[in-house]
C-alpha cells in the first residue's frame, strides 16, 4: 500500500516544480498543475480498489517518526479507513475536476498577465495539505494539514493581491479562522495532557474509559474542537469570513470554499465522534449551531447581488446542515451530505465561473439577465446544480442526502432542529432559483460568449452527472468507522416526512418563480424603501454580524490600542535615559569653552559653598 | 587689645578681592581680566599682611613676597598669552578663545 | 595709624572699582597703579614697611610697566573704548554682583560673627626680621619662588616667540647650518 504515499507526492512534486520555475510557460504550468492532481486521483482510485479488495480494514502506514521529545512521540503516519478514503476521493476526484476547469478558467481570468504557475502551485499545495488533514493518524499531523489548508486559503483569496480589498478579505479569512485554530490547538493540548498521546485511534479508544458520560473535561475538549471546526467551516460565531473569501478566483471558491476545506470542520467532528458522544451537551450544541447558521446564511443568500456571494452563503448554509446532522448523531448522513455537497456546490461554483467569464468578469446578477439563450449549457448545468442544492425530489443527489439528515433529526427526537432544517430547505429553494431566474431569465442585459473546450466542458458535465441521483448511488464505506445514526422508521412515516420536505422544496421553487420569473415588480416595490428596504439591507449584510463584531471586538480593541499608542509604561522607563540625556546636554552646555563662564561657575560655587558653611 | 580691629583690615582685603573677582567675571577684554587677577592677588597679599601685623610675626611678609613672585610670574605668562591671542585672533576678546567647548 | 589706614583703604577701594568699570585700558591701568600705591600705604600703616616697599617697587613698578608695554603693543585707540563700552552692558553685572554680594556677606560674617576679634597695634616690623624669616624657616619657599619665576621665564619666552620671524630666520640661516653640518660629516 505504498501507493498511498503517492497521492501526497504527486501534488507536492507539482507544487515544488511550479514554485521553483515560476516563469514557466502558462501551458506548462496548467499541465503540471492539473496532471499532478489527476495522477493523485488515479492513485486514489487504485488505493480504493486495493483497499476494498483487501477487505476494507483500517490501515496505518507510518512513514517516519516526526517528533520525539522525551515522552512525546509523534509519527508521520497515514491512517486509511472508510472515512479518510471517502474524503480522499472527494479531494482528489473533485479536486482534479476543479483543477481541470481552472486550466480553462485561469487563461481567461488572467488574460495574459503572469501568475499561472503561482496559482497552480498554491492549488497543488492545498491538495497536499488537505490530504494530510484527512490522512493524518494523529491530531498533530491533522493540525499540520489544518494550518496548511488555512495558509493556501489565505494565499488564494488574496491571489489578486494588487487589489487592496482582496488582501483585506484574505486577512479577514486568515484571522477569523486563526481564532478557531487557536481553540483547536488548546483542545489538542488538553487531550494530550489527559491521554498522553495524540494518536486519534488511541484517543477514541481510551476516551470512554477515562471519561464518564458527560464528564466536564470531555465537554471542554469537545467544545474546543467544535470552536476550531466552526472557524474552518464558517459556522456561527466565526462565519463572517466566507462571503468575503469570494475575492479569490472562482475555482478557488469551488475547491477550497465549497468542496473541501470548509468541510474540514465536519470531518474533524466526525473523526472525533467518540469525544462528542461522551459530551452530549456539546453534541447538542453542534446541532444548534448548524441549525442557526443554516437559517442565517439562507436569509443572507436571499438578498445578495453577487453571484458568488449567493453560492458562498448557500455553502455556509449547507455546512450548517452537516453540523445539524453531526449534532443529531447522524454521522454517516453528515459525511454523505459532505460528499454530495462537494459535487453540486463545485458544479455551481464552476458554472458561475463559466458565466462570469462569459459575461466579461461581471459578477452582479442584476447586470446579467436573459443568458438562457446564449449560455445554454451553463443554464442547464445551473438548473441541475440548483436542483441538487434545493433538494428537488427523486432526481437530484441533494434530495437523498438532505432528506437523510432531516429524517435522522426527526427520528432521533430533534423536532426543533428538523423544523430549522425544513425552513432552511424552503429558503434554499427560494434563493437558489432567485439566482437562476435573475441570471438566465428576463431581458438580456449583456452579451455573453459561451466557454468551450474539453477542460471547460468535461468537469462541468461529470459534476452535473454526479449531482443527480447517480451521485447518491455512490456507496460510502463508513460502517464500522462511524455510527450510522440512522433510525429505521416505518416505511410510511418515512415517506410522509420525505413528501413534506419535497413539497417544501417545490413550494420554495414555485415562490421563487412567482417572485422572480416575471417582472419582479412585487420584490422591487417591497424593497424600494421603508421597512422592506431595511430588511433587504439587513439580509444583504448577513444579519449584521460584521457590524456587530466590529462594534463588540474591533472597536474596543482599537480603543485600547489607541490608549496605548503612547505607551505610558515606556514613558516611565524613559525617565532613566531621559535623565542621562538631560545630564549629557546639561554638562556639555557647561563645557562652553568660555573662560569667563568657567570663572563665573567657580565664583558661584565658592559663594554658595561659603554661604552654606557660614549660615547652613 | 587695642588699635585697629583686624576686621577692618580683613574687610578691606575681602572687598578688594570681591571687586577683582567681579571684574574677572564681567569683563571680556583679556587685559582687564589680567588686571582683575592682579587685584585679587594683591587683596590676598593684603590679607596676609593684616594677619601678620595682628600676630606681629614676619610670616605674613614672607607669604607676601611669595605672592609677589607669583603675581610677577602670572603677569608675564598672562600677558604673553594675551599677545598670542591678539596675534592669532586679531582680538583680545576672551570669548573668542572658546574652541575647547564640549 | 587708623586714619591713614582708612583714607588709604577708601582710596584703594575707589581706585579698584574704577579699574574694573573703566572702559579705557590706559585709564584703568592708572587706576590700578593708584590702587596698588594706596594698598602700599596701608601696608606701611600696618607696620609692614618692607612689604610696602616691595609693593611699590615690584608691583606698581615692574608688573605695571609690563602692562603698559602690552597696552602699547596692542595699539589701542578710541575704537577699543567704544567696543569696551558695548561689552559692558549693565545687564551683565547683575548675576556676578549677586554672587559677589553673597560671597562678601559670607566672608564678613565669618570675620565678625564667626571669627576671633582682635586688634592690630601697628608695631613696625623691621626688614631684618623679614629677612631672617625668609632665609630661616622659609628658605624652601624662597627656593620655590625662584623655581616659579624660572618656569615663568621659560614659559613667557616660549609663548612670546614670533613663529613667523623664526620661520623666516630658519629659511635664511637654517639651510646653511644643515649643509655645514652635512659637510662636517
Amino acid at each position: 500500500m505504498s501507493l498511498l504515499v503517492l497521492t501526497l507526492i504527486f501534488p507536492l512534486a507539482g507544487a515544488i516544480a511550479l514554485s521553483l520555475f515560476p516563469r514557466m510557460a502558462d501551458n506548462a504550468a496548467r499541465t503540471i498543475g492539473a496532471a499532478s492532481v489527476g495522477l493523485a486521483a488515479v492513485v486514489t482510485a487504485l488505493v480504493m480498489v486495493f483497499w476494498g479488495a483487501n477487505g476494507g480494514y483500517p490501515f496505518v502506514q507510518t512513514l517516519w517518526q516526526w517528533i520525539a521529545v522525551g515522552d512525546f512521540h509523534v509519527n508521520f503516519g497515514l491512517y486509511l479507513d472508510g472515512l479518510s478514503i471517502t474524503m480522499m476521493g472527494v479531494i482528489t476526484g473533485v479536486g482534479f475536476l476543479i483543477h481541470l476547469f481552472a486550466a480553462w478558467y485561469m487563461v481567461h481570468d488572467l488574460e495574459g498577465s503572469p501568475g499561472m504557475a503561482r496559482f497552480f502551485a498554491y492549488m497543488n499545495l492545498f491538495i497536499v495539505a488537505m490530504l494530510l488533514l484527512v490522512l493524518g493518524d494523529n491530531l498533530l499531523l491533522l493540525y499540520l494539514g489544518w494550518e496548511g489548508v488555512g495558509l493556501c486559503s489565505y494565499l488564494l483569496i488574496g491571489y489578486y493581491y494588487q487589489t487592496p480589498a482582496n488582501a483585506w478579505a484574505a486577512f479577514k479569512a486568515f484571522i477569523i479562522t486563526r481564532i478557531g485554530d487557536v481553540f483547536l490547538a488548546i483542545g489538542l493540548f488538553l487531550l494530550y495532557t489527559v491521554f498522553g498521546t495524540l494518536n486519534i485511534q488511541t484517543l477514541l479508544h481510551q476516551a470512554p474509559q477515562v471519561w464518564a458520560q458527560g464528564d466536564a473535561m470531555a465537554n471542554v475538549a469537545a467544545l474546543l474542537i467544535l470552536l476550531g471546526a466552526c472557524g474552518k467551516s464558517a459556522q456561527l460565531p466565526l462565519q463572517t469570513w466566507l462571503a468575503d473569501a469570494m475575492a479569490g478566483p472562482t475555482p478557488v471558491s469551488a475547491l477550497i470554499h465549497a468542496a473541501t476545506m470548509v468541510t474540514a470542520g465536519v470531518y474533524l467532528i466526525a473523526r472525533m465522534h467518540g469525544i462528542f458522544e461522551i459530551a452530549p451537551a456539546i453534541q447538542e450544541l453542534v446541532g444548534v449551531i448548524g441549525g442557526v447558521t443554516l437559517l442565517i446564511a439562507g436569509l443572507a443568500a436571499t438578498a445578495q447581488t453577487d453571484i458568488k456571494r449567493v453560492i458562498a452563503y448557500s455553502t455556509m448554509s449547507q455546512i450548517g446542515y452537516m453540523f445539524l446532522a453531526l449534532g443529531v448523531g447522524a454521522w454517516q448522513a453528515a459525511i454523505f451530505h459532505l460528499m454530495i455537497h462537494a459535487f453540486f456546490k463545485s458544479l455551481l461554483f464552476l458554472t458561475a465561473g463559466s458565466v462570469i467569464i462569459a459575461c466579461h468578469h461581471e459578477q452582479n446578477i442584476f447586470k446579467m439577465g436573459g443568458l438562457r439563450k446564449t449560455l445554454k449549457l451553463d443554464y442547464w448545468l445551473m438548473i441541475i446544480g440548483g436542483s441538487a442544492l434545493s433538494a428537488l425530489p427523486l432526481v437530484t443527489a441533494g434530495f437523498y442526502s438532505k432528506d437523510a439528515i432531516l429524517w435522522d433529526a426527526v427520528a432521533n427526537g430533534h423536532g426543533v432542529l428538523w423544523l430549522f432544517g425544513l425552513i432552511g430547505a424552503f429558503i434554499t429553494s427560494i434563493y437558489t432559483f432567485r439566482m437562476i431566474f435573475i441570471v438566465f431569465h428576463g431581458e438580456e442585459k449583456t452579451h455573453a460568449h459561451a466557454g468551450h473546450g474539453i477542460p471547460h466542458h468535461v468537469p462541468l458535465i461529470i459534476l452535473a452527472v454526479l449531482s443527480t441521483f447517480v451521485g447518491a448511488m455512490i456507496h460510502q464505506p463508513l460502517d464500522g468507522v462511524l455510527p450510522s445514526g440512522a433510525v429505521e422508521g416505518h416505511f410510511w412515516i418515512e415517506l410522509v416526512f420525505e413528501v413534506i420536505s419535497s413539497v417544501v422544496a417545490l413550494v420554495g421553487l414555485g415562490m421563487a418563480a412567482a417572485l422572480f420569473l416575471g417582472k419582479r415588480q412585487l420584490i422591487a416595490q417591497a424593497t424600494q424603501d421603508g421597512p422592506g428596504r431595511n430588511t433587504w439591507l439587513f439580509f444583504n449584510s448577513a444579519l449584521g454580524f460584521d457590524w456587530l463584531y466590529d462594534k463588540v471586538f474591533v472597536q474596543p480593541f482599537l480603543f485600547v490600542a489607541r490608549g496605548h499608542r503612547r505607551d505610558w509604561i515606556e514613558t516611565i522607563v524613559n525617565v532613566v535615559p531621559g535623565l542621562a540625556s538631560a545630564g549629557n546636554s546639561g554638562l556639555s552646555a557647561v563645557q562652553s569653552g568660555r573662560l569667563r563662564w568657567y570663572a563665573m561657575v567657580m565664583f558661584a560655587g565658592a559663594a554658595v559653598l561659603l554661604a552654606v558653611l557660614m549660615f547652613g | 587689645m587695642t588699635g585697629l580691629p583686624i576686621q577692618y583690615g580683613m574687610g578691606l582685603a575681602a572687598l578688594l578681592f570681591i571687586a577683582g573677582l567681579t571684574g574677572l567675571v564681567v569683563r571680556r577684554n583679556t587685559l582687564f581680566i589680567l588686571m582683575s587677577l592682579e587685584i585679587m592677588l594683591n587683596a590676598a597679599g593684603l590679607a596676609f599682611i593684616v594677619a601678620g601685623a595682628h600676630w606681629q610675626a614676619a610670616d605674613g611678609n614672607a607669604m607676601f613676597i611669595l605672592i609677589i613672585a607669583l603675581a610677577g610670574a602670572e603677569a608675564s605668562i598672562g600677558l604673553g598669552l594675551l599677545l598670542q591671542l591678539h596675534k592669532r585672533f586679531r582680538t583680545i576678546d576672551i570669548d573668542a578663545a572658546s574652541e575647547m567647548h564640549g | 595709624m587708623e586714619t591713614t589706614f582708612f583714607i588709604a583703604g577708601i582710596v584703594a577701594l575707589a581706585a579698584t572699582l574704577r579699574t574694573i568699570t573703566c572702559a579705557n585700558p590706559v585709564h584703568a591701568l592708572l587706576y590700578l597703579i593708584t590702587s596698588l600705591l594706596a594698598v602700599a600705604i596701608d601696608f606701611y600703616a600696618l607696620g609692614a614697611a618692607f612689604a610696602a616697599t616691595l609693593e611699590v617697587v615690584v608691583y606698581a613698578g615692574a608688573v605695571m610697566v609690563l602692562f603698559v608695554f602690552v597696552v602699547m603693543m596692542l595699539n589701542l585707540n578710541q575704537e577699543t573704548v567704544t567696543r569696551e563700552r558695548h561689552w559692558l552692558r549693565p545687564k551683565l553685572w547683575v548675576g556676578p554682583s549677586v554672587f559677589a554680594a553673597i560671597l562678601l556677606i559670607a566672608m564678613v560674617w565669618s570675620m565678625t560673627v564667626g571669627g576671633a576679634i582682635g586688634g592690630i597695634e601697628g608695631t613696625p616690623l623691621s626688614a631684618n626680621a623679614v629677612g631672617m624669616a625668609l632665609f630661616g624657616p622659609y628658605v624652601l619657599v624662597v627656593e620655590l619662588a625662584a623655581f616659579l619665576l624660572l618656569a615663568a621665564l621659560v614659559v613667557a619666552i616660549h609663548i612670546g616667540r614670533d613663529e613667523r620671524n623664526e620661520a623666516r630666520w630658519k629659511a635664511e640661516h637654517g639651510e646653511r647650518e644643515t649643509t655645514q653640518a652635512g659637510e662636517q660629516q
